[in-house]
């Protein structure tokens, strides 16, 4: 499934990483960086996801039976983070998000450098895509 | 200038100071939210578990008589420590938190009638608003608060205006864990009194760096953790003045705090113990007292001596840094940085700080009011202790000009 081959590209590059935190820290930052714009008037409290420390904003459209997200966060490395999460979903069908388990979080040991209270946020996020999905595909 | 204070002596002292975290030597800058632990308050508590564990004043047998003794001694330390006129005016709690809840419920609910008057300030912890909201709204007082200037300090005149003859209670922290302003208490006190009001201290940033004297205060209340005072967590004291403990209902029912118990009537037990029902936190208690005997021997003016020496040091040189904003910059103050960095969220700071073994708190730091107030959603806070030293400010410096500038 392509969402794993993604998955696992990503978790290659964290292992060229060596466990360093902070070049993690930086590549998380660069990530970020790289996230497709985010217009300021999409950045409003309806387009929050809730339980996240940070703030982060996340929309969609859903063309051709694909969803394509837009995000961003006040924070760096959620914004790498959120970046992580829009490169595994972005341009997917509702079913192949619903169908994905995400497995890369553990197996980078991205969830040892971000921590258990931060934990709760990456699983905030990965809810409001399947969240997402699942009212994409309810109403067509 | 550089003071005598035995910096290297303390630190070995203090075990948790040689972690390593990340491949780095821990930096441990978060003292406002609790403090690290001496060997002889980790040892009295491995000490108590393995030689003498019982219950106390319950007991005939040796090991009651031995936990009791330790127990009722930590009391009689605590007492000197804030120059209380009796044991029976420290109440073991679990916190500061505690202690406040404990006045709120026990002496406001009882003694305050609809419409009377509560003042705290704009600078207090949530556990210093928190127990008054919920008071307040059970029995319609009035809560007031007194205005914060823009350096970080309470506005005396502000403070004076909201008196009146409805005025019956004020709370107000000694030192703000936000903005490490130290608060002219006892100045704040008298204005109280001659108000006609009681008044309660959150004293709980201030034992560890200042000497606390409750009579030359003259506060009614006074509440402090061990935790933030090289002590065990879950451990605090209340102060009260015993001609008005006395007068106060307990706030939960149990063992201990009673007399005589039938299913007509119980009498309750004499002050302090009427207010500590149930089993207490006896090993925590008794490792309390160790904590309080290692700063007795150092000595609060030798430690707020040397702990002035690195505030400054740590001021003067975030001074230097033009994209650090700090928050709380009156001259009374004591080593706690509150600030943020324009375009520099304080959340990745702390998360590149950690990388580097460097231990901060960031958020609202439970002053979500005081925040508002300045507009901030919360900033980077590093809070110094005695143990802390001129190396560390200096890494943290550098690694700080570093971070901001990726
Ligand atoms: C000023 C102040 N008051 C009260 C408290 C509450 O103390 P505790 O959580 O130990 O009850 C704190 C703790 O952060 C504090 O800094």
């Amino acid at each position: 499934m392509i969402t794993e081959k993604i998955q696992k590209e990503i978790i290659d590059n964290f292992n060229m990483l060596d466990d360093d935190i902070e070049m993690s820290l930086n590549y998380l930052m660069e990530l970020g960086e790289g996230l497709e714009p985010m217009d300021e008037d999409l950045r409003v409290d309806d387009n929050i996801i809730k339980g996240c420390q940070s703030k982060v904003w996340l929309t969609h459209t859903f063309v051709d039976d694909k969803l394509h997200f837009l995000g961003d966060s006040n924070t760096a490395i959620t914004k790498g983070l959120l970046s992580l999460l829009i490169s595994v979903f972005n341009n997917r069908t509702p079913e192949e998000i619903l169908d994905s388990k995400l497995f890369f979080i553990n197996e980078t040991g991205l969830c040892r450098f971000i921590g258990t209270q931060r934990s709760n946020g990456l699983e905030a996020m990965e809810n409001k895509f399947k969240l997402i999905a699942l009212n994409a595909l309810k109403n067509g | 200038m550089m003071s005598n204070f035995p910096i290297s002596e303390v630190r070995r002292d203090f075990p948790i100071l040689d972690t390593k975290i990340n491949n780095n030597n821990l930096v441990y800058f978060d003292n406002a939210a609790t403090t690290q632990k001496p060997q002889s308050v980790i040892d009295s508590l491995s000490n108590y578990y393995s030689s003498y564990n019982s219950n106390i004043h319950r007991g005939v047998h040796h090991l009651a008589e031995k936990a009791t003794e330790e127990f009722e001694s930590t009391r009689e330390t605590a007492k000197s420590f804030i120059n209380a006129s009796s044991t029976n005016e420290i109440i073991f709690t679990r916190g500061a938190t505690e202690g406040i809840n404990l006045v709120a419920s026990s002496y406001c609910k009882n003694f305050l009638n609809k419409g009377d008057e509560i003042i705290i300030s704009e600078m207090e912890h949530h556990s210093n608003i928190v127990p008054w909201q919920m008071v307040a709204k059970e029995n319609d007082l009035v809560i007031k608060t007194i205005k914060v200037t823009g350096i970080g300090e309470l506005d005396i005149e502000n403070f004076k205006s909201l008196l009146n003859e409805k005025t019956k209670f004020v709370s107000v922290v000694y030192i703000s864990n936000t903005l490490g302003t130290i608060n002219p208490v006892k100045e704040l006190v008298k204005i109280s009194k001659d108000a006609g009001a009681k008044v309660m201290v959150d004293g709980a940033q201030a034992t560890s760096h200042k000497n606390v004297d409750v009579r030359d205060l003259n506060c009614d209340f006074f509440v402090f953790s061990a935790h933030k005072m090289y002590g065990p967590t879950g451990v605090g004291i209340l102060y009260g003045k015993e001609e008005i403990l006395d007068k106060m209902p307990p706030y939960m029912g149990g063992g201990e705090m009673i007399k005589d118990v039938s299913f007509e009537d119980t009498t309750y037990n004499a002050l302090p113990y009427k207010f500590e029902a149930g089993t207490p936190n006896i090993g925590d208690v008794i490792g309390f007292k160790k904590a309080i005997e290692y700063l007795n021997t150092l000595g609060r003016e030798n430690i707020y001596r040397y702990e002035t020496e690195i505030r400054d040091h740590t001021w003067n040189e975030l001074k230097k840094i033009d994209r650090i904003k700090l928050v709380g910059t009156s001259d009374s103050k004591i080593g706690i940085f509150s600030f943020y960095v324009e375009g520099f969220h304080y959340y990745d700071l702390g998360l590149f700080l950690d990388a580097k073994g460097i231990a901060i708190r960031t958020g609202h730091h439970c002053t979500q009011p005081l925040m508002d107030k300045m507009n901030l959603d919360g900033t980077a806070r590093v809070s110094l202790a005695m143990y802390n030293t001129y190396e560390e400010i200096d890494y943290f410096i550098d690694e700080l000009k570093k971070i901001i500038s990726k």
